[in-house]
């Protein structure tokens, strides 16, 4: 045991047990695991990368290359970052570390917003001025330290603040800092990577496991510190050849000694510093080699004994016995983050390193990260600075601090040295390369080789084995660029990026090709500072939570009847239903035969809907839309295709017109948003003076389509109004006693209608229609049926090269109209030309063969010209046979192709692409009503109206399903809860103002639901309200009811978990109202009450949100706890 | 993460918007009266400099506003369009 019997800051009171590689150690709170190691006599932590050497515990920090080692799930952290813990279990590795997929992980990773005016990062005497500066200004300041407890440098050393501890200065700036509300100091939280306009990204290690904050700050504070450096000497990687703030450090923090006998390598005057504490320490100091002294020598190798670990240090011709060997290199200002912040780097002659020069953000470096490596100096700087960030963010005035007197000498220049010994060695059978002094002053003596140096490599990058000689090589060959010499040797692309190997590097290659530092330059510094784990990085995105899942109202119904779903944009849509013991095929032929011949029902709830109202709406269509929508009849539905500027198909659908100046628009599944914002982009940017207005209103209607000869039967019980409407037409009608919509619409070739409820309404209008007899079918017989009448889906047989006329619908697009999107480029060379693919159907020589989606059309086999490709393969019931979609060139009627797909090559013809009715007879029903259905219901009576006609249909609200958790979740600190069914509206134009008979005192944020009239209006946009509350709409709103339901979140903790999801500020001085923007991945509208939040979420986000708020909650007590 | 001030929300990141390329390349008026070229122009061609750069933006997650800015493309400093 090496540990001392007193001094650090570990509690020797409390015994921690812990296993490396199987061997029980003990350590105490305070410990990091390398100075439990070094405390257990530890030595070896590990074997380097490439050559397989012994290595030892390095550095005290971050900055560690050596003593990497697996940590439980964890493949390979460094040991010194690592918090000593009851039950640890750690590995050593050999350079590298291996994820183990199965390996139990039951971490709580989570993410965090925060905005601030000031941040600093840092917590040593630099970062603790600056955060008392500013935080004392009122200002909102956030100080993040990677440390467990504040103070820096300070917990590694013995320097005496006016003649107090340094730690004492520390730990009454921490209460100060503690005392002032707006200052959130994050301790144990590593800032990893500084982006575009001060964006921020840190980790915090909790409890249950990391946070990834992210934090949007006026003005930064950087308070980094520096890393000290080695430099190249043979032999300089054995264990106990460490860095001479590390031997300080697990001396004065730890009580650790770190060796018996030392040699302290003074290039730096901090060697002087480490050699007093060590011989505080009880270690015996042989030798300070300090090469600035008058005939300076330079330590130029090491010995070891048999087991590798350092016994001697060769100081020229003369050889010292040693078990440690503290190098004192000289410092690197922690650069990175403002490197990262795009600031330039400047080469600083005095300290022999590079510095800070100019910043390219709202961004100060203070203290030892811009080379001011003083205590005092240090906070100082850093006061200055922080007042200085605070007035620049409209704080002030900015208070006085008394900078304490230090026992601290000044510091003299480092040694401008980067290497010593005979460079390389011989192992790359190159010639030998004389180490060159650097620098004004030569301060290399002559080495005397002996044979034991001579074999011993000299590393620039202990954790890559990287040598002088291979420094040597890449320059040898011409390589003058440290990035370049970096992808040529692997320097610096270790776990921890080179942070003791860049200053290296560059020195060596400076002296190897006679240039000063500055001029090599360094490598780029990029993001993250620290490695992060996959598992912080998703946070809670992961497993159900990775993508928001948007489901429809009838979405249990679906899980209760064993649907197979497929995924369409971020929807679950049922793929096919499966009967007992049924295959996906059997499946498909049954729904397929069903809908052909009886009566099938699919969700088509998922396509988009948006609501289109005003003057200018029939105007606006007709220049979106490649034909007429300004003529088509109130009452009917028209299909159309719209296409891009550049004349490709963009999206389709059935559009109707609900009134003169209304219509409604459908779109395909995953396109609803880009439609809808396609429209927007059209109306803002190029035709404001148009009259319209667009609002979605995808998720306020569940949709059932009702399909096949038997479909108006069930019409007639559901919405006995509606059954007899004509092809193409659509009426208000009541379904099942809810105000509803019907349109005759068939994607299918049959007799269909689609019938929309609200969504409160869509599972029991779907369970309806079940018990009525018809067939639940998914996408995939939806697109057998359509493909069997030849109907294109865009983003199947379409691609984006794809026009309207590719696809045989010129009877589409207009001629008569002026003008519409695209259509200039229907007439440009490339897409009027003959010679184009187009759409056509296959058939299989083998009615059998299947002719696979995605195979390339050749005109014989073993052709190596692609004529097309297939879109679309099935099996068809109808047909008795397979058939095929293709896009393809140059080919007629009759034509005989192979479709090639791997090895496979199946002949086939082409055909018209409408396989099924060409005639269209079936439209209105089956033509030849002898051969009417024989299909039994699918489902018991009793799920469906009364065959009185009586409706039965009750209403389930988005989140009814989750009541009974959302009530086990919430608690003192945070209380979720569902208000469903709340009357909700979108207005445009004007503002709707409040309702008449607002409840006195009621202000914004309180319930409404006193008058009959009375309502709240939140301003969406420019002229955009959502109305909540009151009982009746007026003419030109939309009603939005089933849209978005309400989440209510309150309580004290309830900020804490909006914190986790939400990016905007929410501080309550800033969020005193409600906006729009994304909780978790999903669009909410968030809106501030005086006991919390009111979360809306659209329908079909409801699911995802819910669990998402849940698993927050249960985040953020599994903290608390 | 940028930070793009909406004319109507204030400062959100830049993940609430979708981009919109440059801005005031206005529709033609007459399409069919322009060559080839000249459409092509339209439909395909765009600035692409160093330095400012006048972009739109939709603000798709928060008031659904179109609107432009001039932002560095080195620097990606980002100023009101003139």
């Amino acid at each position: 045991m090496t540990r001392l019997p007193s001094g650090g800051l570990v509690d020797r009171s409390v015994t921690l047990s812990f296993r490396f590689d199987g061997r029980a150690l003990q350590g105490h709170p305070g410990d990091t695991l390398a100075s439990a190691l070094l405390a257990c006599g530890v030595r070896v932590v590990g074997h380097s990368v490439e050559l397989g050497r012994p290595r030892g515990v390095f550095s005290a920090g971050a900055e560690e290359p050596n003593a990497l080692v697996r940590v439980g799930a964890d493949p390979m952290v460094a040991a010194t970052t690592v918090e000593l813990y009851d039950g640890l279990e750690a590995w050593s590795l050999r350079g590298k570390g291996r994820v183990d997929p199965d390996a139990a992980d039951d971490r709580r990773c989570d993410k965090g917003y925060l905005h601030c005016d000031v941040l600093v990062v840092g917590g040593g005497p630099a970062g603790l001025a600056a955060a008392l500066a500013a935080g004392e200004t009122g200002a909102r300041v956030i100080l993040v330290d990677d440390q467990p407890r504040l103070g820096g440098d300070l917990l590694n050393s013995r320097v005496r603040l006016d003649g107090a501890r340094g730690l004492d200065w520390a730990a009454l700036a921490g209460a100060r800092l503690a005392a002032l509300p707006e200052v959130r100091v994050l301790t144990r939280t590593t800032a990893i990577g500084y982006y575009d306009h001060n964006y921020l990204v840190a980790v915090e290690r909790r409890p249950g496991g990391e946070r990834l904050w992210h934090f949007r700050a006026r003005r930064v504070v950087l308070a980094t510190g520096a890393h000290e450096r080695s430099l190249a000497f043979p032999g300089n990687d054995r264990p106990g050849v460490m860095l001479a703030s590390a031997a300080r450090a697990y001396a004065n923090r730890y009580g650790v000694r770190p060796g018996r006998r030392a040699v302290v390598f003074a290039c730096a005057d901090s060697g002087y510093e480490t050699a007093h504490d060590l011989a505080a320490a009880g270690v015996e100091v042989a030798e300070i080699v300090d090469p600035r002294a008058p005939g300076g020598e330079v330590v130029t190798g090491t010995t070891a004994d048999a087991g590798g670990l350092l016994d001697g240090v060769w100081i020229g011709s003369r050889r010292v016995e040693a078990d440690l060997l503290a190098v004192a290199g000289g410092w690197n200002p922690a650069v990175h983050l403002f490197s990262q912040s795009q600031g330039t780097l400047r080469f600083d002659e005095g300290l022999q390193a590079f510095v800070p020069d100019v910043s390219a953000q709202a961004e100060r470096s203070a203290g030892a990260c811009r080379g001011g490596y003083g205590t005092a100096e240090a906070i100082e700087d850093g006061f200055a600075a922080g007042g200085q960030a605070a007035e620049q963010a409209g704080f002030g005035p900015v208070g006085v601090l008394r900078v304490p007197d230090t026992d601290e000498r000044a510091l003299r220049a480092p040694a401008a040295l980067w290497m010593t010994g005979p460079g390389a060695t011989q192992a790359g059978g190159g010639e030998p390369v004389r180490a060159e002094p650097v620098g004004t002053e030569p301060v290399l003596s002559e080495p005397v080789l002996s044979e034991p140096v001579l074999t011993e490599p000299a590393f620039v990058d202990l954790h890559r084995d990287v040598t002088v000689a291979d420094l040597a090589r890449a320059t040898g060959t011409g390589m003058r660029s440290a990035e370049h010499v970096k992808r040529f040797t692997t320097a610096g692309t270790g776990a921890d990026q080179g942070k003791t190997s860049g200053a290296v590097v560059t020195g060596v290659m400076s002296a190897l090709l006679g240039v000063g530092p500055g001029q090599v330059g360094g490598t780029t510094y990029r993001p993250p500072y620290t490695p992060v784990s996959f598992a912080t990085l998703a946070g809670r995105d992961r497993g159900p939570l990775s993508d928001p899942v948007r489901t429809t109202a009838m979405h249990g119904s679906h899980l209760a009847r064993g649907a197979v779903f497929e995924d369409v944009g971020q929807w679950k849509r049922p793929w096919y239903f499966p009967r007992d013991g049924e295959g996906p095929h059997e499946a498909v032929r049954r729904e397929c035969h069903a809908a052909r011949t009886g009566v099938a029902a699919m969700d088509a709830s998922t396509l988009g809907k948006i609501d289109i109202r005003g003057g200018d709406a029939g105007e606006f269509l007709d220049r979106i839309y490649t034909n007429m929508y300004s003529t088509l009849a109130v009452g009917a539905c028209r299909y159309g295709v719209m296409c891009g500027a550049d004349g490709m198909v963009f999206d389709d659908g059935t559009t109707s017109r609900l009134g003169d100046d209304h219509y409604l628009m459908t779109t395909t599944t995953g396109n609803a948003a880009a439609v809808l914002d396609w429209l927007e982009e059209w109306h803002q940017t190029e035709w404001p003076a148009l009259d319209v207005s667009f609002t979605s209103v995808t998720d306020h209607w569940a949709t059932v389509a009702v399909v096949g000869p038997g479909a108006r039967e069930v019409l007639s019980v559901i919405a006995p109004d509606a059954a007899g409407l004509a092809f193409m037409r659509h009426t208000a009608a009541e379904v099942l006693g809810v105000e509803g919509r019907v349109f005759r619409i068939s994607f299918s070739g049959e007799l269909a209608y689609e019938v929309n409820v609200p969504s409160w309404y869509g599972r029991s209008l779907w369970e309806a229609v079940l018990g009525l007899g018809a067939v639940p079918y998914g996408t995939e017989t939806m697109h057998v049926l359509r493909a069997e009448k030849g109907f294109a889906i865009v983003g199947q047989e379409t691609d984006g090269t794809v026009t309207p006329q590719d696809l045989g619908l010129s009877w589409l697009v207009s001629k008569r109209k002026p003008d519409y999107v695209g259509r200039r480029s229907h007439a440009r060379p490339d897409t009027s030309r003959d010679g184009r693919k187009r759409l056509v159907g296959l058939l299989a020589d083998d009615p059998a063969a299947y002719v696979e989606e995605g195979a390339q059309l050749v005109a014989a086999p073993g052709d190596r010209v692609m004529l097309g490709h297939v879109t679309s393969g099935y099996t068809s019931v109808a047909l008795g046979r397979t058939f095929g979609l293709a896009m393809v060139r140059d080919v007629t009627t009759g034509d005989r192709l192979t479709a090639v797909s791997g090895e496979a090559a199946v002949p086939v013809t082409v055909v018209e692409p409408v396989f099924h009715d060409p005639e269209n007879t079936r439209r209105d029903g089956d033509p030849d009503p002898t051969t009417l259905p024989d299909v039994p219901p699918d489902a018991s009576p009793g799920v469906g109206p009364g065959r009185s006609g009586e409706a039965v249909c009750p209403a389930l609200s988005p989140a009814a399903g989750f009541a009974e958790r959302f009530a086990a979740a919430s608690g003192e600190r945070v209380r979720l809860r569902e208000t469903p069914f709340t009357p909700m509206w979108e207005a445009r134009g004007t503002d709707p103002g409040t309702g008449q008979s607002m409840a006195p005192g009621a202000g914004p944020g309180e319930g409404s639901d006193t008058g009959a009239t009375s309502y709240r209006a939140l301003r969406l946009g420019p002229a955009w309200w959502l109305v909540v509350g009151g009982q009746d709409g007026r003419p030109g709103w939309v009603d939005v009811s089933a849209q978005r339901t309400v989440l209510e979140l309150d309580g004290p903790g309830a900020l804490d978990v909006l914190i986790t999801g939400c990016p905007i500020d929410l501080h309550p001085s800033v969020f005193t109202g409600h906006a729009q923007t994304l909780l978790g991945q999903a669009p909410v509208i968030l809106e501030r009450t005086a006991s919390g939040y009111r979360v809306y979420v659209r329908a079909s986000f409801t699911g995802y949100v819910a669990e998402w708020l849940l698993d927050a909650i249960a985040g953020n007590l599994v903290i608390l706890g | 993460m940028l930070l793009i001030d909406c004319p109507h929300c204030g400062p959100r990141d830049e993940n609430e918007f979708r981009y919109g390329g440059q801005a005031g390349v206005a529709y033609p008026e007459r399409p069919a009266e322009l060559t080839d070229d000249e459409w092509a122009g339209y439909v395909f061609r765009r600035d692409n400099p160093k330095g400012w750069f006048h972009e739109r933006w939709f603000h798709a997650h928060g008031c659904r506003t179109w609107f432009a800015v001039e932002r560095h493309t080195v620097t990606h400093e980002i100023r009101k369009a003139p």
